[in-house]
């Protein structure tokens, strides 16, 4: 079983590959050095921070957009060029099909996340050493103990692992931005009506806390709008969860507590969502 | 099974799923605000300062970039010293990221500083009494971006201190500005100078006296770290002034 789906997560890498999703990393990589180049004027401090704010964003942006674009087109296109026919009428089943699929779009993901990560590690690193080279130079008459301070201050600012953990955030988001699309390809009509649908459960899964407290604290409302507010937020996934990164770029302490059962969640996301696309996806009329 | 069973069924395991994991939600969200994590409101107001496309990216959970856009164009705003539109874009941005130090204080700054002598500066308005009144309500903006940040970031001792700087330069509120340092003092990361300064303007605070003799006294025997010429000099003051027995004083050796 894990060999099929092993082969169809292969078949699916190399076939997104090859419609060159990946060369999104070079507006990547010229907006993060572009934008270095850009923030050298104003102070360490506010460049670092605006950096990570810029390069985090731009990594959630492009994943999301990946993790949905990606995703919605590989049933319609399967279907469309009849390779989903050839596939189901050997020994393999429709689950193992579907994981094959979700595998290939999640090792995607993961390699995309990972190569933005390095890009924006390796412009963070050139402009850290930057900040110290120069601040070295000006402050060279200062005692050794104040120096050492500021040079710690400097590469507090710029060099934070916790941004690791934004990135691991992100990357369980697009996966559930994945497993969503899938569940949603299985029973849509159109590559456009997935797309539409997906960003659309996209925009309101981040206004789904919004709904779900309204729902639980509001008195004043009839029933008609809590019933419409229950049912987003129990349908929608509550994305908001997933946006630690406002935080960590900030420098704002994420419990480890916090930050694994965030992840939990999204693997709890992605299971659900999995296994209703399998549970579809089974009884569909191919 | 008949494909509307199917999607009775799938509908009813999305709504279950829904239910379960409302109570895990709910506790996360508990868990986010203890940290003093997602503590922004995305109000109508904000909505009317940063237009509706910045305000739909905040909501799509881009609020850092937004902030980040922001501050680049207060940047701009500041080069072409647009005061009030800079205090538009501060407000805008330390709505949108209020756990950012460096936006408050740096904010706080450019109003309390940088837009309030430009105030009294300003040439264009010939009337004193108006220039005046403009420098302290830059003041005022500087003072109160501090003191948000501060409700936001309670375990910050970086902007106590700029607060304790504030008062004491700006305001000459000299014991707001003790107890301001004295807060910042506590926090965790403080650097040593704080508690110092904490002393300095408790000397200068009308009735605090003798408290800021005690805290002047034991500061300079903790050690030669902190024997500072102002500390000795403040110690030897506030004994003429206390009128301390010469006994109970410093010894000379320890004031050497």
């Amino acid at each position: 079983m894990t060999r099929r789906i092993l082969a169809i997560a292969s078949a699916t890498w190399t076939e997104l590959v090859r419609l060159k999703v990946f060369y999104f990393l070079v507006i990547f990589a010229l907006l993060v050095i572009g934008n270095s180049f850009f923030l050298a004027r104003f102070s360490f401090e506010e460049e670092f921070q605006m950096l990570k704010d810029i390069a985090l964003g731009a990594m959630s942006i492009f994943s999301s957009l990946l993790a949905i674009l990606a995703t919605a087109t590989l049933l319609p296109k399967d279907v469309e060029d009849r390779t989903i026919y050839t596939i189901l009428a050997k020994p393999v089943s429709r689950t193992e099909y579907l994981l094959g699929k979700l595998a290939g779009v999640f090792l995607l993901l993961t390699l995309s996340v990972a190569l933005m990560g390095a890009v924006f590690a390796v412009v963070l690193f050139f402009r850290t050493e930057a900040q110290l080279h120069s601040a070295a130079n000006e402050m060279a008459q200062l005692p050794p103990a104040e120096l050492t301070a500021a040079l710690d201050r400097i590469r507090a600012a710029g060099y934070d692992p916790a941004l690791l953990a934004g990135g691991a955030v992100i990357l369980v988001k697009a996966w559930l931005l994945a497993a969503l699309t899938l569940f949603i390809s299985t029973f849509a009509t159109s590559t456009i009506f997935t797309t539409i649908t997906a960003f659309a459960a996209y925009f309101i899964g981040h206004l789904q806390a919004t709904a779900r407290d309204y729902w639980m604290t509001s008195t004043d409302s009839g029933f008609i709008t809590k019933s419409l507010l229950a049912i987003v937020a129990l349908i929608f996934p509550d994305l908001q969860a997933f946006n630690l990164v406002d935080d960590i770029v900030v420098g704002a302490t994420v419990p480890l507590s916090l930050l694994w059962k965030t992840l939990a969640l999204g693997a709890a996301y992605i299971a659900v969502y999995t296994a209703l696309a399998a549970a579809v996806f089974h009884h569909k009329e191919l | 099974m008949r494909p509307a069973a199917i999607w009775v069924v799938a509908l009813s395991l999305l709504l279950l799923f829904g239910l379960l994991r409302m109570p895990v939600e709910h506790s996360l969200e508990d868990t986010r605000k203890d940290a003093n994590l997602h503590t922004v409101t995305l109000d109508i107001s904000l909505r009317e300062r940063i237009g509706q496309l910045s305000y739909a990216a905040a909501l799509s959970g881009f609020r850092s970039v937004v902030a980040a856009f922001l501050w680049i164009e207060a940047h701009t705003a500041w080069e072409q010293t647009a005061w009030g539109r800079m205090a538009g874009l501060f407000e805008s941005v330390t709505s949108l990221q209020p756990r950012s130090l460096i936006y408050w204080d740096l904010a706080s700054w450019h109003m309390a500083w940088n837009a309030s002598i430009a105030a009294r500066e300003n040439p264009a308005e010939p009337s004193e009494f108006l220039r005046l009144r403009a420098e302290r309500e830059y003041h005022r903006l500087g003072r109160d971006l501090l003191e948000r940040g501060i409700a936001n970031n309670p375990d910050s001792h970086l902007l106590h201190e700029r607060l304790g700087v504030m008062l004491r330069d700006k305001f000459n509120d000299h014991c707001g500005a003790a107890a301001s340092f004295a807060a910042a003092a506590e926090k965790e990361g403080a650097p040593a100078y704080v508690k110092r300064l904490a002393a300095y303007e408790l000397a200068a605070c009308p009735g605090q006296e003798r408290a800021a003799y005690e805290k002047l006294r034991a500061i300079y025997l903790l050690g030669e770290e902190e024997r500072k010429p102002r500390v000795r000099t403040l110690i030897n003051e506030l004994e003429s002034k206390l009128d301390i027995p010469p006994a109970d004083r410093l010894a000379p050796e320890e004031t050497e």
